[in-house]
Parts: structure tokens; sequence; C-alpha cells
């Protein structure tokens, strides 16, 4: 498979992680879920990996918790240059 | 004033063993001497250098008092006591030698001679002989008793008189055992072998049968050979039998060693210390070493027996290369295919980027050797893809323990289980995983402290001789959370915590955050029950004996980190110990057991994508600092790949060079069809390592390994404990592990040059806080080191959280329950568990190469009979074994010891590819694997699966070799 073919499909795995990720921070108390799920994405997952699940999020976006998606905003995408 | 004795280097026998009560002085032959109350007139003697003639005594057993060879005079007391069995009193005046004692130590040494071969010089003993010692030491120069005449023989050691009858008494050799052997005609019965099986095994495999002259040592019941009986070929009964009876065959084949190396177990997590005895470059036998401070002289029969897989014909010793996986191998010499890799992973970084190559440390190699692999990644292909096979089995530990204590690490060290009055074994099977361990704590326990044991299956500490767990909670795989979580509701709701500990030690906003968490109704066993299916009373009784009982330590294995919530269950664990106040001294603490040898280790050196060695992640400025200075480069600040992401990144084409340093993470890791496609993808796989392993069926580059007997180095164990490494023979194929890694990243443009891993530990001191005071030096004088070991520790540090928690305040965590995603339903009615046996290790690539094989030729799947009666399964039945993931054949083996709806399997042998069933389910925080649950159906089977027989096609086209070019 290529990239550019990867791409197309759904990044299942990622959305399931992401998803899970989610579930841990729900039970969580305080009110930063959404930043504790975006910090821990941003430890923890390799920048392609972000950079799947907020264009995934941005062109579709079924399938990802309410939670993953208000994480998104503060996922970090770096500029990788290669 | 007597020789000064450097401790750690003494490997006299005491006789007896240490104790530790207030100083007594007394005088033994004129020397004022004192010693700890509670010791014998023996050890004291042995203090100040004299040595008691003795037989059944050593000091790694209880004095027993029975051959009277240790007699000695006391003023003011009638006869002769033992010295052995009689401890000091203040004042006692002891004269341990004398015209008396001399002369009934004769006598004594006459009677054991006269039922003696006379056989010493062809012995495998000679040389090595406790009882030719004393014969030397009493001053025996003749034997006075003879067998009467024509009557019949009064001994044991002759098979025939004279006239040819047999001698009743005589008793053939038990050779029964691959690795020793018994031979009764050389016994003197002092016991010892029977002793050392009980109180330092702790297995009671062996008895003394008959009385007087008629008793003999004898394995399991009548009619059993060692094999046959529970004998777990541990070596203590060898390692104490004073004579030839009890001998390793290697020492009956090659004779007595001449030199000997101090050096670690590369087996599994306990780390052992072993004694390598050696005749030049020949590894006649290992030992445990008595000052080992993890075994403290005890081994398994990994450690001890089996190392014959190092030396195995089927090790590879030459590099080897080839451009496609379907082409054979081409062996080459060590400059070509390091620069066909080089070229190679170069070439791929131009045309995929920086970001498609990556390594894998492994557990299994030196801290030197893993630290450098990773400095590969972030120093040489510059990006942070490292991860390490710690992901599949400890990752959540680090996760969980850093976000509650602040750092990821057991707490205490092995002496501590010494103190413990209650021990909650979660998940893991010490007996068999940990077996070392496993011992003193069994020892423990027959000393009178409590054990719980919460593992879906009757695990064999469950009910062992004279070990009872006063609570065996079998709940339903997969759920910890739940379990743990009405553990400390019942804690917090029946008022068990220990509130000033928690006010003193940990958050209390926090605290009553989680407190009110857990309180809730629907934590509570009862509300529980039916889904763990652990009844609500046995859950209470449990949670009241580990918060009341005393001293609790929490012992942990994988069968709590290869979860989906793996984080989340070791963070549950971590708040049992917080609320009960079980931390910060002796006898408490929480404990993951780690499986390899080096997994602790390879975590510390930063084999994890986002962290760098000492748990600092990537992402900030002031720790990339330390190691751009050191390196000279700009490390990336993006957290980089781990091996299940480079697995899809692979099928997804984004991924395509893969260094992999001693792991087989095609047997290994999950979903082995998954890993197979990913494997398949790449470009080039470089496979280093001693065998031609699994993975190594899609590998480009070979590069051949050195086994732990082949380098210098260290390991650290699960007790923080850094041991030394040393070699004791030259590297087999030239190299050392971490040489070729060297020679890999100067081939890559690199410019290292190490000579001494001694070089590497300065470096790795230089840059990481926690390892800022261990040098090679320190090691050598202090026999090992448990980290941190710094300005503030400069001896290192046995005990974690002693005054504070690293991270301040300890912090509670909310666990709550979330059912995993790996359903059972009417296709998959069955959940399957893994684990493994005392005998094989992880994917058996060395155990299955030794004589281990004995006691465990192939995995088998363990089913209740109910579940097995319903499917028309009956023992030792072929069986087919199937998941959403995949098939497998295995036999059958029927046993109560998993509960019905449960099936269980070892993982060791690649023809049963247990991991072709598991998922890629894996732990929410740190993608560790969801080994410990699958739904699975079984049904009867003929023969092999399809995948079975495609895969060992695959496996043998793969593993050809080109004979080498004239
Ligand atoms: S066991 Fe010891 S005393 Fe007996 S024959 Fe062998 S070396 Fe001699
Ligand atoms: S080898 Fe170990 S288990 Fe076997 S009889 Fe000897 S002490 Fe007991
Ligand atoms: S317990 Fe572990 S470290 Fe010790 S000898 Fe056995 S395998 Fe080796
Ligand atoms: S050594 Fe003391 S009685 Fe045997």
């Amino acid at each position: 498979m290529s990239p550019d073919q990867a791409d197309a499909n759904p990044p299942r795995k990622l959305i399931a992680m992401a998803n899970q990720i989610a579930t841990f921070f729900a039970s969580q108390p305080g009110g930063t879920q959404a930043e504790q799920v975006a910090d821990h994405i941003n430890d923890f997952w390799d920048p392609r990996m972000r950079a799947r699940i907020c264009a995934y999020a941005a062109a579709d976006g079924a399938g990802l918790e309410p939670l993953v998606l208000a994480a998104i905003p503060s996922i970090r995408v770096p500029e990788l240059q290669d | 004033m007597k020789d000064f004795i450097i401790p750690w280097d003494d490997t006299r026998d005491m006789g007896t063993p240490e104790k530790h009560g207030k100083p007594v002085t007394l005088i033994i032959d004129g020397v004022e001497v004192t010693v700890p109350e509670g010791t014998s007139v023996m050890r004291a003697a042995a203090e100040i250098g004299t040595q008691i003639p003795k037989l059944c005594a050593t000091d790694s057993l209880d004095a027993f008092g029975s051959c009277r060879l240790c007699v000695v005079e006391i003023e003011g007391r009638r006869g002769t006591p033992a010295s052995c069995t009689t401890p000091v009193h203040p004042g006692m005046v002891v004269h341990t030698q004398s015209d008396k004692v001399r002369k009934i130590r004769k006598g004594v040494m006459e009677l054991y001679i006269s039922d003696h071969p006379l056989d010493c010089l062809t012995c495998a003993a000679n040389g090595d002989c406790e009882l030719q010692d004393m014969a030397g030491a009493v001053g025996l120069r003749d034997v006075r008793y003879a067998a009467p005449e024509g009557g019949a023989l009064a001994n044991h050691f002759e098979a025939r008189n004279t006239s040819g009858e047999a001698n009743p008494e005589w008793l053939p050799k038990d050779d029964s055992n691959p690795y020793f052997s018994y031979d009764p005609s050389k016994c003197i019965v002092c016991n010892r072998c029977v002793r050392a099986c009980e109180e330092v095994q702790g297995t009671f495999a062996l008895t003394i049968e008959g009385r007087g002259f008629d008793s003999r040592v004898s394995p399991g019941a009548a009619g059993d050979d060692f094999l046959s009986s529970d004998c777990v070929s541990c070596g203590a009964c060898v390692q104490a039998c004073p004579t030839a009876t009890l001998q390793e065959k290697s020492v009956i084949e090659m004779g007595t060693p001449d030199r000997s190396v101090i050096t670690t177990c590369a087996y599994c997590g306990v780390g052992c210390s072993f004694k390598a005895e050696m005749q030049g470059d020949q590894l006649v036998r290992m030992t445990p070493w008595k000052h080992g401070k993890a075994n403290r002289g005890h081994s398994c029969v990994k450690g001890r027996f089996a190392y014959g897989y190092a030396t195995h014909p089927d090790r590879i010793l030459s590099p080897m290369i080839r451009d496609s996986i379907d082409q054979p191998w081409r062996e080459v010499g060590w400059e070509e295919a390091l620069s066909f890799a080089a070229t190679k992973m170069r070439g791929l970084q131009e045309k995929y980027g920086r970001r498609s190559v990556g390594v894998i440390t492994s557990s299994r190699c030196t801290n030197e050797e893993t630290y450098l692999v990773q400095k590969l990644a972030r120093a040489v292909f510059l990006n942070n893809n490292t991860d390490t096979c710690a992901r599949v089995c400890h990752s959540p530990t680090g996760y969980g323990l850093g976000q509650t204590y602040g750092t990821s690490a057991g707490t205490q060290d092995f002496d501590s289980i010494e103190a413990s009055d209650v021990v909650l074994v979660i998940g893991a099977n010490p007996t068999d995983g940990h077996p070392v361990f496993g011992s003193r704590l069994k020892k423990r326990l027959r000393q009178g402290a409590q054990l719980i044991v919460i593992d879906p299956r009757r695990i064999d500490l469950v009910k062992s001789p004279h070990v009872r767990a006063a609570h065996h909670l079998a709940l339903r795989p997969g759920t910890n959370v739940a379990v743990v979580t009405a553990l400390a509701h019942v804690i917090v709701t029946e008022g068990l915590c220990d509130e000033s500990f928690i006010k003193e030690r940990c958050d209390w906003d926090e605290f009553q955050q989680y407190a009110e968490f857990v309180a809730d109704p629907r934590h509570s066993p009862e509300a529980t029950e039916m889904l763990t299916g652990v009844p609500a009373a046995e859950l209470r009784a449990t949670a009241r004996l580990y918060a009341k009982g005393g001293n609790g330590a929490i012992y942990y294995g994988l069968g709590v980190t290869e979860h989906s919530q793996g984080s989340t269950t070791v963070m549950g664990i971590a708040n049992l110990a917080m609320l009960t106040g079980n931390m910060g001294r002796p006898g408490v603490g929480v404990n993951p057991l780690r499986g390899q040898n080096n997994v602790q280790g390879s975590c510390d050196m930063g084999s994890f994508p986002h962290e760098l060695p000492g748990y600092r992640h990537v992402k900030l400025p002031e720790v990339r600092a330390i190691f751009e200075d050191a390196w000279g480069v700009e490390i990336d600040p993006e957290p980089g790949l781990r091996i299940n992401n480079m697995l899809d990144a692979a099928v997804e084409g984004r991924f395509r060079g893969l260094y992999c340093q001693g792991e087989d993470i095609l047997q290994s890791d999950p979903d082995t069809k998954h890993v197979a496609a990913g494997l398949a993808a790449m470009e080039c796989v470089i496979v280093h390592d001693l065998f031609l392993n699994e993975t190594a069926n899609y590998a480009h580059v070979f590069l051949p390994g050195s086994s732990f007997l082949e380098k210098d180095g260290t390991f650290t164990n699960a007790e923080r404990r850094i041991n030394r490494v040393r070699e004791v023979m030259a590297p087999k194929a030239g190299y050392a592990d971490w040489e070729v890694t060297q020679l890999l990243a100067n081939a890559m443009g690199a410019d290292w040059h190490h000579t001494h891993p001694s070089q590497i530990m300065a470096e790795i001191a230089a840059t990481t806080p926690s390892f800022a005071g261990v040098t090679y030096d320190l090691l050598d004088q202090k026999g090992s080191i448990q980290w941190p070991c710094n300005e503030t520790h400069p001896e290192g540090t046995p005990m974690m959280h002693v005054d504070g928690f690293v991270r301040g305040k300890g912090r509670f965590m909310i666990t709550e329950y979330v059912a995993t995603d790996e359903k059972t339903g009417p296709r998959f009615p069955l959940l399957l568990t893994t684990g493994r046996i005392l005998s094989q290790y992880n994917v058996g690539a060395q155990t299955r190469r030794t004589e281990n094989v004995i006691w465990h030729d192939q995995d088998v799947l363990e089913i209740h009979p109910h579940d097995a009666e319903v499917r028309g399964i009956r023992d030792g039945d072929w069986i087919r074994l199937a998941s959403r993931s995949g098939d497998t054949t295995l036999k059958a083996l029927i046993t109560d010891r998993v509960s019905p709806g449960v099936v269980y399997t070892t993982f060791h042998h690649p023809e049963t590819q247990a991991n072709v069933i598991t998922t890629d389910y894996s732990d929410w925080a740190t993608n560790c694997p969801e080994y410990k649950v699958t739904a699975v159906q079984v049904s009867p089977s003929n023969g092999p699966s399809d995948w079975q027989e495609a895969y060992s096609a695959q496996a043998e086209k793969s593993r050809r070799i080109l004979p080498a070019a004239e």
C-alpha cells in the first residue's frame, strides 16, 4: 500500500486508540478532560499519527468520541520536512 | 587479629545461616569474638577463621545436628555439644580442638567411610568433596570396620558381593534428570539435599525413606525417579550435597572447573548472580552465587542448567544478507554486511524520509547495548523511532506508576519479602515465571505470612506443599480494574484506610475525590460480583486482610499489564498501597515482576519512543540539551513510533526499515498475521540475534549476536538492581553486540569509538541523573547497585519513596472499569489467557535449544472438564483453537485449574503460534497488547491448521543458506 492509498481509508486503529484514551480521561475529575486527551496524544503519538487523526477529524470524523473531537484543536500537528 | 576478609568476595561455608540479633561476645580457642544473638558456635568460630569439621551443616540451611562431626568442648558444660546446633551465650568459652573431640570426630569419620566406596581418584567430586576434605581434616588414617566373614554385605556401595550375589542395599544410579545424576552408593544421608529442597526451594520433592542403616534419600513417592517426581530441577540439592551423590553431569563429563567468573543470569527479571565455572574458555557449570543479593545463593533450572543454547549448533556465526526474503541467505564478512545494511537504511531515509526507519532494542541485551541502539535511532537516524519488547509487557507499569508515584520501578528489594505479613500476588505466577523469587516468597509463607492470589487460573502457589492461599480470587479475565476498585471500595467504606499516611504523603484533595468515586455502591463487591465472577464475601475478606493484616506487599505481573486497561489496573494497585499506607518501609510496597532479564534496564535506558534515558520526555528542551551536547546532534522533539505503530505504518507504506536487536517480534507480538504483513512490507529488516528466529524469516540482513557469556555489561533486574555481566569467553562471531551496533552506526557515518562497555556506562552516568554515581569500579566493589545512585544516594537505593514519593505527593487516580472490546459471543464463547511455565522462557529460542524440552516439549491448551465435555474433547486430543484473528492447533489438557469458560496456554513454541490467535487490542495508554484476553472457540481437530502449514513452508524456505562461496 502506498501512503496515499492508506490516507484514503479511515484510520481504524487510530480512531479506536483515540477513543480508548478519551474513555479514560472522561472519568477523570476536573474540567480539563479534552486537554488531558490532547496532552496524552501529543506526548505519546508520533507526529504523523497526530496529523492523520486531525486530518480525519477535519474531513469526516465519524466514529470519534465527542471528547476526542473536543481535543482535536489542542493536538499539535508540527510541520514535517521529511 | 585474624585476617580481614572482604565480605562480598567471601565464598567460605560458614556452617549455619546468618542471624540478626543483639551482639553477644564469647571466647573461642582463646580469641574473643562478638556475633549476633542466635548465631551458632560453629558460625562464630568461622567468623574468626576457624573451620570446625562438619558434614550435615551448611550455611544455606538451618542446622540439623545429625553427623556429630562438629562437636566441641564448652567450659562448664558436660559432654561434647554439636557446634552447629549450639547457640552462642555471653561469656561462653569454647575449645574447638582437644584430644577428646579429635577422637570423637575420627570415630564418626571412620563410620562414614566404612560404608563409602574408596573411589576418590575416579570420582566426579574428586577435589571438590567435603567428605574427602573432612577425612583429611580429622586425620583419618585407617578404617577398622569390615563386613563380617561370609555374611551379607553391610554396605550400600557394592552392587554384588565377591560370590556375585546381589546386594539388596545397593541402588543403581538415577540418571533421569538431564542435568544431574543421583548416585545412592555415595550418599552419606546427611539430609542436606532434603532440607535444601524444603527450606531453599520449597518444593518438598525429596524425603528420607527408612530408618537407621536403611535410610535413603528418595525423590517423590515409591517408584518415582527424579524426573517423574515433583522435582523442578532447581539444583539446590546438588548445590547442598557435600559428596558426588548429587552431581552435575557436566562435571562428571568434563571434570572440575579451574577458574570462575561472577556474572548474572540472562533469563528472567529476578537477575540471579551466578559463578560461571570454567576450564579455559569452556563452561563447566553455572552455580548460584551466595552473595548475589537477588538470589542469595539459589537458582532455578534455567539459570543453573539451561545455558547449552549458547554453544548450540543452530547459532549463526557469520553475517548474512539477501536482497529479498524469497532468496536464500548469502554468508558474507562483517564489513560487507554492515555496509549493505548502512547503504539500505540511508537510502530508505533519503527516499521515504527521516522517520521511515527505526530500531527495536532488546530487553535481553545489556544496558550498554540498549543505550547504544536507542542512541542509533536518536543520534544517527535522527528520529525517535525506538521501542523495546517491554512495550508488550510492562509499558503500563511505566505509565501507571509514573502517574501515581513519579517513577517507573518496583519500590522494594527482594529481601523485603522477609518482612511481609500479607502478600498479594496479582496476575503473576512467581513459581513459574520468577522461580527464585517464588522460592523466597514460599519461604516467608511457610513462616506464617498470608497469601492472596488474584488470577483467573489456580496457579501452583494457591496450593502447594506447606503453602495455602488465604484467598484465591479467580476473576474472569479482563476484569482486573473492577476487582481492584472493589477492593478499594471495601477499604474506604469500611474505614480501613491509613488516614495519617494519606494526609502526610498524598494529595488530600485527590484522595477525597477518589474516595468519593470508589465509595459509590456500583463499585461494591456485591455489585461487581456478576461481572468479575468473584464472590463478594471473598473479596471483602481479601480487602480486610490486605488492609489490616500487617505489612502488605503487592507483587504483580503481566496478568495486570497485558490488558486494554493495563495502565488503569497499575494505577489501581498503586492506589491500594497508598490507601493502606503500605509504602516506604521493608515488607510492603508495589512490585512489578519483570519478565525478561533486562526489561527494567531497557526502559531505564530510553528505549521508549517518547523518552530519553532516565524517563525524561523528548519534548523537554533542557533534557534534549544534555544529549545534544553529549552527542553533537539535534534531537527530534517529537515522540517516535511504538512497535505496533511501526507495523501499522509499515503496512501503510510509511515505515520501511528496522534494526531489531535480540527480539523475536514475529513470535512474541500479538496478531502474528499483522506482524508478518508489517515485516513483509519493509524493505530492510536487520535482525541481530543468536539464531535465525521467526522474525528473521522476513529479514534482509542477519547480524550474529553474542550470548551473555561473551560480553561485559550490566543488567538491571526487577529490584532496580544493576548487576554486572562479565565476559567468560570471547564472542563466538567475533563481536559483542554493543560493538556491532557501534560498527553499524559508524557505517552510517557516526564516529563512535567505545572500546569497553564501561565507557558507555560512563556516558549513561554523565547524562542520566539516576545513574550519576554508577561506575564499573563501584559495581565491582559492591557487587551490585540499586538505582537511583547519585550524590544523595551514593551507594544506591534499596527502597523507594521512603520519606515521600518521587513526584512529591502520591496521586490517587480514578480507575473506572471499561469492558474490553474483545467480547465473547456465540462464535467465540471462551476466554483465552496466556502465560508461561518454569522450564521454558518466553519464545523459547534459548530454552528450546536445551534439555529443558524434556519438561515441556509442546504448548498445550488447558481447558475445564465441563467445557471439554460439551465439545467432545478428551485429554490429549488435538484441538483447533480459533479467534477473530486466526486459528491454530494444539493438544488439550483437561484440568480444573482454569474455571469454566476460560482456557489457557503458553507461548513457547513457534509451531503453536499462540499469537496467531491474539488480537491487536491494546492498553489505552501505552498500546501494550491485550494478550491476556481473547475470545476463542475450541473444537476437535485432526492436524495442523492451514496457517500453520503455510507458515512452516514459508519459514523453511526463508531459512535457506547458500553454501559459502569458495
Ligand atoms: S564422594 Fe567424595 S569421598 Fe566419596 S569417592 Fe567421591 S570424592 Fe571420594
Ligand atoms: S533439584 Fe531442586 S526441586 Fe529437585 S530435588 Fe533438588 S532441590 Fe528439590
Ligand atoms: S530465577 Fe530467573 S534470574 Fe534466577 S536463575 Fe532462574 S531464570 Fe535466572
Ligand atoms: S555439622 Fe554439626 S552435627 Fe553435622
